[in-house]
């Protein structure tokens, strides 16, 4: 008899190992890291050939003086010129502190908020669709106001970034939080997790794919505040990119102008890569980049 | 409605239910979910919960696991651990690798690492998963997932498991498969189990005991042990006799709901 229940014994391990083989079997494929570096990166790059392309085109038929537009080429030399000056690394420094400080603090904000509203009924009951409306608010009607408040100053730039960004940041969370499976929860706590080690645990990690697509939103409200500010609060003392781009219409010097507006762009475009790839990371790691269709 | 809490003795009885009452709702709208269900499970021993769509089942579990409260009536538990919950669904965390997943508990407990490790890897080797480790819970099947939820409750180490259809969603041949572990591994651990199904063959495939539960409200309507030898197969005659008979008690409860 008990040999009878080890041979049976070691026959389920058998079949066990060997229908989990054929289940999972073929379901790995790796591309090279080359390869697929290149899938991604050719068709930003033809795109961007082709608007360029376009550009060149229009400069051609003469549309405009070119003192109104420049074509790629005289603006492509400027942009050259102004990376070498230490105009525009000056002008990043202070652009890119103001964007850490306004961005970390509508962080803040925003996930403290989020978490607020999405614990309390009495909260999300008050303020849930006001963060909504908040965010439809385009952020450089809050200037006149801010003007008002705090003069042409840092804080009034500071002020109008977190307003801009932090409504994004907590609809994240919000989302995030109230859409953690009902199931992973009861598995949470049944396994013992109650209270913040339920948020630890079950929630905070759960609700991390919606987070960061609220920190991504935020950061590109945050960067249009930022350029908006800048452009509109123009502190004499200190340069910066929003100011020299201000400089460069009152001065007429198109390809300033058009070099200035391709660095606004190619830091807005580094920073949202950022996010995504956080963002491309943490799906891979869910199991849902298939659906997500990478 | 709840009366006065007594420890069961836990020589005899794992867990005892006495006059469970469940009510969702209230005023006209009220459903009743659970109509007084007394039942003892033994320690060691295996108790298949089977009944038609509506019966509580769920409930049930959920009363049990202290997940949900109980309208009236009363819950008792041996020892003061709670018992481990499985459901359809393996409900494993997708952030985590197989290895997380099956530590999550041990976390909890607050048990240092070293330990940790040891015994995560002792349960997987239960659940022969030893090499899947490393994994997360999308690269597994269906079947694979369900050993290293089953692997996760175990690391509760509590003595009574509660399993919710947990087969329910497997192929035929894995669900075999898992019937031969799941037996294995309680008799290997003394587990006592309260296993809800809608599939007759698997309870007397399982069961020390079968419970047929009526439908709106639940009760309890019919008791069997099954004491055919074990291990069983779940395609013997011996279970088919079993599951001809709890199925024809079954029919009778839902016609009752047909006129």
């Amino acid at each position: 008899m008990a040999s009878d229940t080890l041979a049976s014994t070691a026959r389920t391990d058998a079949q066990i190992s060997g229908l989990d083989a054929l289940e999972i079997a073929g379901r790995e494929k790796e591309l090279s890291r080359a390869s697929r570096l290149w899938a991604a990166t050719w068709p930003k790059l033809a795109a961007l050939g082709i608007a360029v392309g376009i550009w060149q085109v229009v400069v051609w038929t003469g549309w405009k003086d070119p003192w109104a537009l420049p074509g790629p080429g005289p603006v492509f030399a400027d942009l050259a010129d102004y990376a070498l000056s230490s105009a525009l690394w000056d002008g990043l420094a202070t652009t890119a502190r103001r964007a850490v400080l306004g961005f970390a603090a509508a962080v803040t904000v925003g996930l403290l908020l989020g978490l607020a509203v999405a614990r309390s009924k009495i909260l999300r009951a008050a303020l849930g669709s006001m963060i909504t409306a908040l965010q439809t608010m385009p952020s450089i009607a809050w200037f006149p106001l801010a003007i008002l408040l705090f003069q042409l100053s840092e804080q009034a730039i500071f002020f109008v970034v977190v307003l801009g960004a932090a409504p994004s940041i907590a609809n994240g969370v919000l989302h995030g939080v109230d859409y953690v499976p009902p199931l992973l929860m009861r598995a949470g706590r049944n396994l013992g997790a109650q209270g913040l080690n339920l948020y630890r645990y079950v929630i905070a990690p759960a609700a991390l794919p919606a987070i960061v697509a609220g920190l991504k939103q935020g950061w590109a409200f945050a960067w249009r505040s930022l350029m908006a500010g800048e452009l509109l609060v123009v502190i004499a003392a200190r340069t910066s990119i929003g100011a020299q781009l201000t400089y460069a219409r009152d001065f007429s010097d198109a390809e300033r102008l058009m070099a200035i507006m391709i660095v606004i762009l190619v830091v807005g475009l580094a920073v949202d890569a950022a996010f995504g790839a956080a963002d491309k990371a943490i799906r891979r790691r869910w199991g849902v980049l298939d659906q997500a269709g990478q | 409605m709840t009366s006065t809490t007594t420890t069961p003795d836990s020589a005899t009885t794992a867990v005892a239910l006495s006059g469970v009452t469940k009510v969702y709702g209230r005023g006209a709208n009220a459903v009743l979910a659970l109509d007084g269900v007394s039942l003892d499970v033994a320690p060691g021993e295996f108790v298949c919960l089977v009944g038609a769509s509506g019966c509580g089942k769920s409930t049930l579990l959920n009363l049990v696991a202290g997940l949900d409260r109980p309208s009236g009536g009363q819950i008792d538990l041996a020892g003061d651990a709670s018992p481990g919950l499985m459901f359809q669904e393996p409900a494993l965390f997708p952030w985590l690798t197989v290895d997380g997943n099956v530590e999550v508990p041990l976390k909890l407990r607050g048990l240092p690492r070293a330990e940790r490790r040891a015994r995560v890897a002792e349960l997987l080797r239960t659940v022969h998963l030893a090499d899947f480790g490393r994994k997360r819970p999308h690269e597994l099947s269906g079947g694979m997932r369900q050993r290293v939820a089953l692997a996760r409750t175990l690391a509760l180490d509590t003595p009574v498991l509660l399993m919710d259809e947990p087969f329910g969603a497997l192929d035929a041949m894995t669900r075999d498969i898992l019937h031969d572990e799941l037996e294995r591994i309680w008799s290997e651990r003394r587990l006592s189990v309260l296993f809800v199904t809608h599939n007759v063959r698997e309870a007397a495939r399982l069961a020390d005991r079968i419970i047929l539960l009526s439908s709106r409200p639940g009760r309890i309507i019919y008791s069997t042990t099954v004491d055919i030898p074990r291990p069983r197969r779940i395609d013997s005659p011996e279970v088919a006799a079993i599951a001809a008979e709890v199925t024809e008690r079954l029919r009778t409860e839902v016609g009752r709901h047909g006129q």
